[in-house]
Order: structure tokens, then C-alpha cells, then sequence
């Protein structure tokens, strides 16, 4: 049963992970079971209780049979009814207490394994929370989301059930096997015989199921992703009549998959009938022998024993079968706690800054002071306790950045932007423009150089008051379920209704979510899908707007929205802009053209700088790009 | 639902025949074995007939042998069987989905189809092939242990037939409180995963705004109720197993009570008693196999529900209208698209057929064919829902949309898409090489064609300098190129069609001013006999057409030429100046 795992949210998934076949192996299975084991540290008591009710529970399973002996022998076939009466009242106890105990010990562990797994998955998401961007381009989503959908499952379903399984059945396999050597040493040799082939059937198929489930999941993770690639890009594939030849490619994918997953499946559920059915070659050669005991040991070795025995040979195959079985859920949850635990264990991302961010009132006389209350001001809080007022003054200092060493995307930039400040940058695709915008904010570190703000490195400040001072719309739009109003709120959750609304006028969105079916408190789901990307983008200059913040980045804003609409929000934009340091990333020159400076990239760097009219002065790239739309206009 | 998903494990109804003929004698020859068994004791033991011991004890080992054939048998056919049911209802699925138009799709969404092609099909196989062996066995086996003992002793049966009942009714009313748990299981992991997914796509958003602890505690709130759900289902179903073995239990200590005073009065043998012993156990074993497939089968029911609910959408685009023509020979051809004209004739649409409004009111309009028409309007003004209805990716709601002089339902999707082709807004390359992707345009196109529309597209320039050219391996999605880049290629493309009409949705938003000049004036000379419509948001681009339509919520405000539009249309003319401002200065 362990192979079959489903647990599937919304949204796309990579293809193919996930211990479908139950078949990875860890690659550090003591640290990692270390690890592990921690979580379940705090439940020490508990887990002491449990394996106590599965010892008890194991006794009462192998002792039960064991009573068949005496019943047989002694009452039955004498004839004594009293007896008779009271074994069995001992029997029925005893199954009771066992019963009782199974019961305690598998809620016990739901209990431990729940609330073991809520605190991995919690820890997990706080973890991930604390990555640096680096980490989020290296990893792709689906690969991320696998990590909740299968590894943590995958250990849940191993708390559950496995560990215990696998204690309880090693526990009723050393009874049954103890026992059985009381009843009859001789006996017993078959069936270590029988449990010898046993385990080289376990070693031969399980070994021949690993590579066969290796290949179904190659096969598995080409259909998956074949059929991820295609539904996405349906739209396309109507457009080319493309259907026919995106039948073809699925079908010869699906078709490799059923074939390997039929060998696969085959070959693994052979499995149980070869167990099942050894063992009860091992019952009749135990039933012959026995019987020939019977005959010719004079008493010593009677039809109880016998009875009794045989029930012991049924009960001592299960388990291997079992510890087989779970084990390899074991390790699939082990090697997916190593995967969960590597995404823990990754780098966060750094922050020594200790300069912080508080609200501050601003005397005539300049002088600064901290203040508890909402007044819109604010300043930086050094650590040796000076305040200096937040202006947004941005410099870069000789810059230098590469998403790795030895590939440089920005090369020696300087520019500076004084309070209030509009700074535009144009440049084709690649050209770094982006990248300049994100270091404002520290999303990436930095090779060399220095960004100040407000004379102040920004690595000296702590990131979370960092980016509170900075309002980021970015080009790609990125909504979350919730109501309209949730979204705008986004930016600053403590914002009321009526800021909320403030927020969106300013945008220019209050007129289109007027429109909603039920306005702000309209349901957004899936990404804000039913709005088209220029909606979507206004929504996103609304959270900006109403998080307030002194600097603004707008990368590519209002790239979806028509210039007639953009005109529309002209007004709000310029008020939205007034009075703050903003950077602004367009392709439209018509956008950027009334910006205090406009810096010209090219390979990442800065290959002209000034206003607008000195730019066309220059007759340099900036001319040529922006007489390129003159000529035609 | 059965009825709608049987016709895809019909062709391996022999298989599953034979897996469940296998399944069923397996579980027979299980049960035969202890019956051997209680002879030898019972006469072999009895009789002191080592003989008969050794003679019995050889027919046992053949049985288990034949029984081991018949497992092997079975595991086998429910492997075939199951993974072809499923590979066929992925197929079906998949090629009813390739029939689906926009419109069906949208109402899914990509991400739950693929969902219902991957994983909900891989559980529907996984329960086909478990249920083929579990589920027959354990009522196979119930029925064959009851005839059997019945034979044994009638009046020791009527323990089993009273434990029977009680055991059927306790795992019933387990279950029926289980399975929808695991239903709300899945929505609360549902609830769980959309966090995990949204903070992923939006982790640049997150971070700016600092909303690491915002978004910590939604994550945490639906982690405790996942959790608080968890601990309550698996509460329940840890119940299961103590109340089946108290049953069993007591059944076994009811059959040695009154067994025994049988075997005592000579009325039954201990080898029989010692046999029924067996059976018991048995049948625990395989009752609890079905409860086990029961909770399989409460998460396969929803599984099925949704690949139903796919198999079961009605395409809303079909080629029911199509009309033929005779060709030169007299015979029936389906009908082509003769040119380049298109007409809107009172044309109403709206995206949903309950919401009050219509997204596109009463557009008539007439484009002759190989005219140029540019495309303006603000944000949901409907500019690309007016040029989704010239390829038929939507139908129209009320009113006729023509192309060629023919309405757009009397072609067959296939010849009306071949001639009008259309570079959506949000466009999509694929994984392979660069070639592959363009020879999607045209399947034949040679080399030279295809740098001819690279050139066209203005393609050419960064495609020659990548090294591999044509055969630059794009990965998923187009990865490997940037943005103004995939746009371009797009456009090749759709040039490698050539088509009778040609559409572009905005679809150089992101090439540069100078770039997306040069395409136009190559549309003009390489494209002259195809109608173009361009949407576009900058006048520059469309200020050289035929005609230019201004649309404004859902109409069409103005239509003309440029200077025609600059007298009479007060909205375009803000437009204009909007984007005129710089031009004056630097000019």
C-alpha cells in the first residue's frame, strides 16, 4: 500500500518526483535519521509508552497462540470443561489487552507523528522564508512545492505507520520464533530453511522491482512533464492546428510508460504471492514432520503442540514480509526528510545590518527625535543610538555584480539619486536593468563597491526596515487569493478601508474594481486570472501606494497598460511620486522622459547618463532610440 | 461514472478476467490447504499412517505451488491491466482535452487538467490493479471459508455466521465516517499547498514587502488545521484495526468453546477444530485488506469524479457547421477560406454566459482582404477579445463573424486556423530547438524559408549570433531567450504559415521601438496579400495602416485613418499627444 501515494494540491507540479516506487535511498541515513529523531526528541515519554504497548501488544499475539497447547492438550482432548471455560477467559483477556494495547499505541503515534510532521512542515516554510532570491532562481517551483507534497508526506506516512509496524513486527517475529524453538527446535530448523529462500526472494525481487521502478519513474517523469508542457501551452497548440502532432508525442510517452510500469508492477507484485505461498510451503512441511513427531515421540509432542506450531509458522512470515515492505517506505521518507532537511539547512540569507528603521518626529530646528506614534515620518536608528532622518538619498559607488563570480551582469556603476529624485533607466532586454533594482534592496549581494542610503551602507541596515523603505511594483505581476481589498493590503496591513480605497484611486484601479462583481471584496484566485494583465498591474501599483514607502522601484509598471489608461493615471502616478526618490524601469521612453536623469545600459553598464534634453543633445543611443520613434510617429 | 470509465479498460477485459480468475482460484487453493491439513492429523496422526502423512503432505506443497502460479499469474495480469486501463484513460482524456476550445479550458484552469492527467489518472490504475487482487480475494475468500466450514460442521458455522454480520456492520460504519475525512484531508492539503505555491511564485513580492511573519502565519493557520483534520481522520481509522481483532478474537475463543466440547464428544475432529483455527485467521486478514482498499477507493472516487468531469465537458467549438464545396472534379471538399476580407455583422460576446454584460456589444464592421488595421483601446477595452472571434478561439454570443465572405462556423477549424494565424499576447515556445518550434508554422518549410521569416520577424540578428543557430536548444518554455527574443521568434512562426490573415496581440511589447518598425515594413513587402491586424499600444505602429479602430469599452469608438481619426476622434488624439509629447522637443 505504500506505493500508493497521492497527494497532489493545485498548481503545477514538476514532473516525476517523489517516491512513487518507494525506492530512494538516502544519502546520509544516520545524520539524517539524527535529524529526524529530534522532532520527536520532546515526545520521549510518549514514545517510551508506545514502544511499551507494543511490547505488551506483541506478547499477548505470540503468548495467545501459545495457549492453543494447553487447550488442545490438556482440556479439549481430556475433556475438561471448567478448565475449558477458564483458558478461555484467559485467552479472551489476554487478546483484550492486546487489542487495547494496539489501539493505544497507534493513537499515541498519530498523536506524535501529526504533530511531528506540523512542526517539519512549519519549520520548513519559516526556513524557505528566510532563502535569499539566489536560492529561489537556482530551485525551480515545482521542485520546491515537491518538498511539501511528497517528502513531507511521505514522512508522515512513515510516522504513522512504519516505525511502528516495523518495531511491532521485529518484536512478534523474535516472540513467534522464541516460542516456536520451545514447541520444537527440530521443527523450527524448516522454517529457518523456508525463511532463508525467503529472504533471497525479498533480496532477488526487490533488488530486479528497484531498477524496473527506477525506469517507470524516468518513463513517468517524461509523461508528466510531456502533458505539463503541452496543457500550458494549449492555447498555442489551437492557434497552430497543432493537436495531431501533440497527440503523437504524448502517445509514444504514454505508451514507454505503461510498458515500464507494467513491468515494474508486475514484477514487484510478485512479491506477496511468493511470500504467502512459501510460507505455506513452510506450513505443510511443518505439518508433516510434526504429524511424524506426533506418531513417534511418545507424548512428548502432541496435537496441541502441533496446533499451536502451525500457527506459528503462519504468523512468522508476515513480518518479513511487512519489514520489507515498510522499510522501503522508510528509507523513501528518510532520503525525503534529507531533501527537507537540505532546503532547511540551505544558506539564509544574510543580515548583520543593525541600523533599524523607527518612527521619528523632525523638530524646526532639524533635530530629530523618536517618537510611538503614526505621523508618517521616519529615520534610521543607529546602533550607537544617533537618529538620522530618512530622506532617500541612494549612491552607488563603483558597483560591481554577477549572479555568480566569474559572470559580471553590472560592471563599475555609479549614480547617485537625491531625495525626491526621479531616475530612469533604459536599455534593451539583459542589459541590466533589473539587476540594478534589486540590489537597492539586497535581493542579491553585491562583488564590490558600495550602495549607500542616506550615507549609509546598505549592508549596515537591517534588511526587513531596508525593504520597508522601499516600494517595489514589478513587471510580473503577483496576486494571492484573497479579496481585491486583502491584495492592496499587501502593502501595509494595517491600512484601513478607506486608505485601502485611497490607495487604488490613486492607481487608477478604483475604477475597474468598482466594476467587480462584488468590488474590492471580489475573490481573487489563481494568480488574479480573471483580470487582464493591465488590471493586474494597477492592482500591483495600488499595494505599492498604499504600503507609502519614500523610495519607489517601478520595473516596467505599467508595461500592460495602454498609454489612454496610463494618461488616465498620469495624475495619481505623479502623485504617488511626489515628493519620493523614485527609480523607474520603461520601455516606453514617452514614460521616462520628465525623470531628473535617465541612465542608458548596455551590457551592464552605463554608457550615458543626464536629462532628457541633454541625452538628445548627446546624439548618442538614447537619441537613437528615441528619434527611432520620432521618425515613425 | 463506471459507465463513463469502463470503455477504457474494456480492451484488457480478458486480462483483468484472467487476473481475477487467478486471483479468485489463489484464494481458493489458500483455503484448501489447511483442509489437507486436518486429514493428516485426523487420519494420518490418528491412524499412526506415515504413509498417508508424507502423501498429503506432498499434495499440500503442490497446491502451494499452484498457488504460487496462480499469485504470479494474477500480480502479472493486474499489472497489464492496470497500468494499460490507465494509459488508455490518460489518452482519452488527453486527446478530448486537445478538442477543448479556450473557453473549456479557462473553466479548468492548466494547472488542474494537468493535475487530472497525472496524478488523479495514476490513482485510478493503482486502485484498478490493487482492487484486482485485494478485492476479489477477500470476498472470494469469505465465501469459499463459509461453504467450507459449513461441510466441516454446520453447527460450529453458525458462530462465524453470527461474528460475520458484526464485523461487516462495525467496518461499515468505520468507514462511512472515514472517507469523507480523507475528503476534507484533501481540501485542508489543498488549502496547505495553494500557500506554499503562491509564496513561491511571488517570493520577490514577499520579500519586498517584508511579509515573511504575514505570510509564516498564514502558513501556520492552515498547517494546524491540516493538522487538527490529520490527528481526527487517522484517530478514526487507528480504530479499525482493534475493533476487527476483538471480533475475530472472540470468534476464535466461541469456536474453541463450543468446538471443543464437539471434539470432546466425538462430534468433530481436532484436526477439523485445528482447521477452522486457520480460517479465522484468514479471514481477518483478508477483511482487513478490504478495509484498507475501502480507504484506497473513498480517495479514487474523487479521482474518478474529476477525470469524469473532464471526459464529460462538451468541447464548445465543433466543426458540426462545417460546409463543403465541390472542387474543379465535382467532388466534396471541405470548404477553404477563399481571402483575406473579414466582417463582423452585429457581433455580441461575453466570456460568460450567466454575467450580465457583454464583454463586445454590437460590433459590426468590414476589413477588406490584405488591408492593414491597427488596433488601439485602453486596458478591457476588448481589443483581443474582437480578434479572438476572427480565428474562432471563442464563438460569438450573438451576431456573425465572416472571413473570406463565409461565416467563420462553415469551416472546419482546421482550414480556418491554417488560414488566419495568430501571435497571442501571452505566447508560449516549447521545449526542442529553435527549428522545431518555427516548423510548427509550417511542418515542410525549407531553410530558406525559414531565415526569410526569421528575417521578417527580425529574428535573424541574434539568432546568427548564437552559435548553434536554428539549432539552439530552447529548454522548457523558452528559457534560453529573453523576452523581446520569444516575441520575435513567435512571430516567425506565425509568418511560416502563410497566412491569408495575420494577428498580432500586442505581440512586440517587448522589442524595441527601432526593432518593431522594421517588422512592419517587412510585413508590408513580404506579407502584401494578407489582411494584417495588429493590436498595439503604440500609435507609432499602427499610424501607417488601412484603417485604424479605436475600441472603447467593448465598441468601436472610431474607426478611420490616421488623420481622419486625428479630426474627428477625441480619444485618439489624447492618445497621440500622450505619446507625442517628447517628439516635438527632440525631434
Amino acid at each position: 500500500m505504500a506505493e500508493n501515494k497521492r497527494s497532489m494540491g493545485p498548481g503545477g507540479h514538476g514532473p516525476g518526483h517523489g517516491p512513487r516506487g518507494g525506492f530512494q535511498k538516502p544519502k546520509d541515513l544516520r545524520g539524517t535519521l539524527g535529524k529526524l529523531m529530534a522532532y520527536l526528541g520532546r515526545y520521549r515519554a510518549l514514545l517510551a509508552a508506545v514502544v511499551a504497548l507494543l511490547c505488551v501488544s506483541s506478547a499477548c499475539t505470540v503468548g495467545g497462540s501459545y495457549l492453543i497447547k494447553p487447550l488442545i492438550n490438556d482440556y479439549i482432548l481430556p475433556g475438561d470443561f471448567p478448565g475449558l471455560a477458564r483458558m478461555l477467559c484467559l485467552m479472551a483477556a489476554v487478546y483484550i489487552l492486546g487489542a487495547v494495547c494496539s489501539f493505544g499505541y497507534a493513537r499515541i503515534m498519530v498523536h506524535v507523528s501529526q504533530n511531528a510532521v506540523a512542526r517539519i512542515r512549519e519549520d520548513l516554510f519559516d526556513r524557505m522564508q528566510r532563502l535569499p532570491l539566489k536560492y529561489f532562481d537556482a530551485h525551480t517551483h515545482g521542485e520546491l512545492m515537491s518538498r511539501y507534497t511528497n517528502d513531507i508526506e511521505t514522512i508522515s506516512e512513515a510516522l504513522n505507520n512504519s516505525f511502528g509496524s516495523v518495531v511491532s513486527c521485529t518484536l512478534n517475529f523474535a516472540g513467534t520464533i522464541a516460542m516456536m524453538l520451545v514447541l520444537s527446535p527440530a521443527l523450527t530448523l524448516i522454517t529457518f530453511a523456508v525463511l532463508g529462500v525467503m529472504l533471497l526472494v525479498v533480496k532477488t525481487i526487490g533488488g530486479r522491482s528497484r531498477r524496473y521502478f527506477a525506469a517507470q519513474q524516468k518513463a513517468l517523469g517524461e509523461v508528466n512533464g510531456y502533458i505539463e508542457e503541452m496543457i500550458e501551452g494549449q492555447k498555442v497548440i489551437k492557434v497552430f492546428n497543432h493537436e495531431s502532432a501533440a497527440k503523437e508525442g504524448f502517445y509514444a510517452r504514454n505508451e514507454a510508460y505503461r510498458q515500464a510500469a507494467s513491468r515494474a508492477h508486475a514484477y514487484a507484485g510478485a512479491m506477496m504471492p511468493a511470500m504467502g505461498n512459501l510460507s505455506y510451503i513452510n506450513y505443510a512441511l511443518s505439518c508433516c514432520l510434526g504429524a511424524m513427531f506426533a506418531i513417534h515421540s511418545g507424548g512428548a509432542f502432541r496435537l496441541g503442540d502441533l496446533g499451536a506450531f502451525l500457527q506459528y509458522t503462519r504468523q512468522v512470515s508476515q513480518p518479513v514480509t511487512q519489514i520489507s515492505q515498510q522499510m522501503n517506505t522508510i528509507l523513501s521518507a528518510v532520503a525525503g526528510a534529507e531533501r527537507v532537511f537540505e532546503v532547511m539547512e540551505a544558506q539564509p540569507e544574510t543580515d548583520e545590518g543593525k541600523v533599524t528603521l523607527v518612527r521619528a518626529a523632525e523638530a524646526e530646528d532639524g533635530s530629530v527625535t523618536r517618537v510611538h506614534y503614526d505621523n508618517n515620518t521616519w529615520a534610521w536608528l543607529k546602533p550607537d543610538g544617533t537618529l538620522v532622518p530618512l530622506r532617500g538619498d541612494v549612491r552607488f559607488d563603483h558597483v560591481v555584480f554577477g549572479y555568480n563570480e566569474d559572470h559580471v551582469v553590472l560592471n563599475d556603476i555609479s549614480l547617485f539619486a537625491k531625495p525626491g529624485q526621479k531616475i530612469a533607466f533604459v536599455g534593451s532586454t539583459g542589459a541590466g536593468k533589473t539587476t540594478i533594482t534589486s540590489l537597492i534592496n539586497r535581493f542579491y549581494e553585491i562583488q564590490s563597491g558600495t550602495i549607500t542610503y542616506d550615507g549609509i551602507d546598505v549592508r549596515e541596515i537591517a534588511k526587513e526596515s531596508l525593504r520597508r523603505s522601499l516600494g517595489v511594483v514589478l513587471q510580473d505581476t503577483h496576486l494571492f487569493t484573497g479579496t481585491v481589498a486583502d491584495n492592496i493590503r499587501y502593502g501595509r496591513l494595517e491600512a484601513t478601508d478607506e486608505e485601502v480605497k485611497a490607495a487604488a484611486k490613486l492607481a487608477g484601479a478604483d475604477a475597474f474594481i468598482r466594476h467587480l462583481p462584488k468590488g474590492y471584496d471580489t475573490v481573487l484566485s489563481g494568480d488574479g486570472g480573471s483580470l487582464s494583465q493591465g488590471e493586474r498591474q494597477l492592482l500591483n501599483i495600488a499595494r505599492a501606494a498604499c504600503a507609502n514607502p519614500p523610495v519607489l522601484i517601478l520595473d516596467e509598471a505599467t508595461s500592460s497598460i495602454d498609454t489612454r489608461t496610463e494618461k488616465l493615471i498620469e495624475q495619481g502616478m505623479d502623485r504617488l511620486m511626489a515628493g519620493r526618490t523614485v527609480f523607474v524601469i520603461a520601455h516606453r521612453l514617452s514614460t521616462v522622459r520628465n525623470a531628473r536623469a535617465i541612465m542608458v545600459l548596455e551590457q551592464g553598464e552605463i554608457i550615458e547618463r543626464g536629462d532628457h534634453d541633454d541625452l538628445i543633445r548627446q546624439h548618442g543611443r538614447y537619441y537613437q532610440l528615441y528619434t527611432g520613434q520620432a521618425e515613425l510617429a | 461514472m463506471m459507465k463513463k470509465l469502463w470503455p477504457h479498460a474494456r480492451p484488457y477485459g480478458k486480462w483483468i478476467a484472467a487476473g481475477v480468475a487467478c486471483s479468485a482460484l489463489e484464494a481458493v487453493f489458500e483455503l484448501l490447504i489447511p483442509l489437507v491439513m486436518s486429514d493428516i492429523v485426523d487420519i494420518g496422526i490418528a491412524g499412526a499412517d506415515q504413509g498417508y502423512i508424507l502423501r498429503k503432505g506432498g499434495l499440500m506443497v503442490a497446491m502451494a505451488m499452484v498457488s504460487l502460479v496462480l499469485g504470479l499469474g494474477a500480480a502479472a495480469f493486474s499489472a497489464v491491466a492496470g497500468q494499460g486501463f490507465g494509459a488508455n484513460l490518460r489518452r482519452a482524456e488527453y486527446d478530448h482535452i486537445q478538442e477543448f476550445a479556450f473557453s473549456n479550458i479557462e473553466k479548468f484552469s492548466t494547472a488542474s487538467l494537468v493535475t487530472r492527467l497525472t496524478n488523479d489518472v495514476n490513482a485510478m490504475q493503482m486502485t484498478l490493479m490493487m482492487g484486482m487482487r485485494l478485492l476479489v480475494r477477500a470476498p472470494v475468500m469469505l465465501v469459499s471459508a463459509l461453504v467450507l466450514s459449513i461441510r466441516i460442521s454446520l453447527r460450529l458455522s453458525s458462530v462465524f455466521l453470527a461474528a460475520m454480520p458484526l464485523l461487516l456492520v462495525a467496518v461499515a460504519l468505520i468507514l462511512t465516517r472515514v472517507g469523507p475525512m480523507f475528503r476534507s484531508l484533501q481540501e485542508k492539503t489543498d488549502a496547505l499547498n495553494l500557500v506554499v505555491q503562491e509564496n513561491l511564485t511571488g517570493i520577490r513580492v514577499v520579500k519586498s514587502f517584508v511579509r515573511e511573519e504575514h505570510e509564516k502565519e498564514k502558513f501556520a493557520a492552515r498547517s494546524r488545521d491540516l493538522k487538527n483534520t490529520s490527528l481526527r481522520a487517522y484517530g478514526l481509522v487507528v480504530i479499525n484495526m482493534p475493533v476487527m481483532m476483538l471480533i475475530v478474537y472472540g470468534t476464535i475463543i466461541a469456536v474453541m468453546w463450543f468446538g471443543g466440547q464437539m471434539v470432546y464428544a466425538g462430534t468433530l475432529e481436532a484436526g477439523k477444530l485445528m482447521t477452522y483455527f486457520t480460517y479465522i485467521t484468514q479471514i481477518m486478514m483478508s477483511l482487513m485488506m478490504v478495509s484498507m482498499i475501502f480507504m484506497m477507493l473513498s480517495r479514487s472516487v474523487a479521482c474518478a469524479r474529476r477525470i469524469v468531469e473532464v471526459l464529460e465537458e462538451r468541447p464548445a467549438i465543433t466543426d458540426e457547421g462545417a460546409e463543403t464545396d465541390m472542387d474543379e472534379e465535382g467532388r466534396q471538399v471541405p470548404a477553404a477560406v477563399r481571402d483575406g476580407s473579414i466582417d463582423f455583422e452585429h457581433v455580441s460576446f461575453k466570456y460568460n454566459d450567466e454575467s450580465p454584460e457583454w464583454v463586445l456589444r454590437d460590433v459590426s464592421l468590414h476589413i477588406p482582404s490584405g488591408a492593414t488595421v491597427g488596433i488601439l483601446g485602453g486596458t478591457g477595452s476588448a481589443k483581443t477579445t474582437l480578434v479572438s472571434l476572427i480565428p474562432r478561439l471563442y464563438e460569438a454570443g450573438e451576431g456573425t463573424v465572416k472571413v473570406g465572405g463565409r461565416p467563420v462556423e462553415s469551416y472546419t477549424v482546421e482550414h480556418l486556423r491554417d488560414a488566419v494565424s495568430m501571435v497571442l499576447q501571452k505566447n508560449t515556445l516549447f521545449s526542442g530547438t529553435i527549428r522545431e518550434n518555427l516548423l510548427w508554422g509550417n511542418p515542410n518549410a525549407s531553410e530558406e524559408e525559414l531565415w526569410a521569416a526569421c528575417r521578417a520577424a527580425c529574428a535573424d540578428e541574434f539568432l546568427e549570433r548564437m552559435p548553434d543557430g536554428l539549432d539552439t536548444d530552447l529548454g522548457q518554455g523558452g528559457v534560453n531567450v529573453s523576452g523581446g527574443q520569444k516575441q520575435r521568434l513567435c512571430i516567425a512562426r506565425a509568418i511560416l504559415k502563410q497566412p491569408k490573415v495575420l494577428i498580432l496581440d500586442d505581440s512586440t511589447s517587448a522589442v524595441d521601438t527601432a526593432t518593431d518598425a522594421r517588422i512592419r515594413a517587412a510585413f508590408a513587402s513580404g506579407l502584401k496579400d494578407a489582411t494584417k491586424l495588429i493590436i498595439a499600444q503604440r500609435v507609432a505602429s499602427v499610424r501607417d495602416a488601412d484603417m485604424i479602430l479605436v475600441m472603447d469599452g467593448g465598441r468601436i469608438a472610431a474607426q478611420g485613418t490616421h488623420d481622419e481619426l486625428m479630426e474627428h476622434c477625441e480619444i485618439y488624439r489624447d492618445v497621440y499627444e500622450s505619446q507625442q509629447e517628447g517628439v516635438s522637443l527632440g525631434g
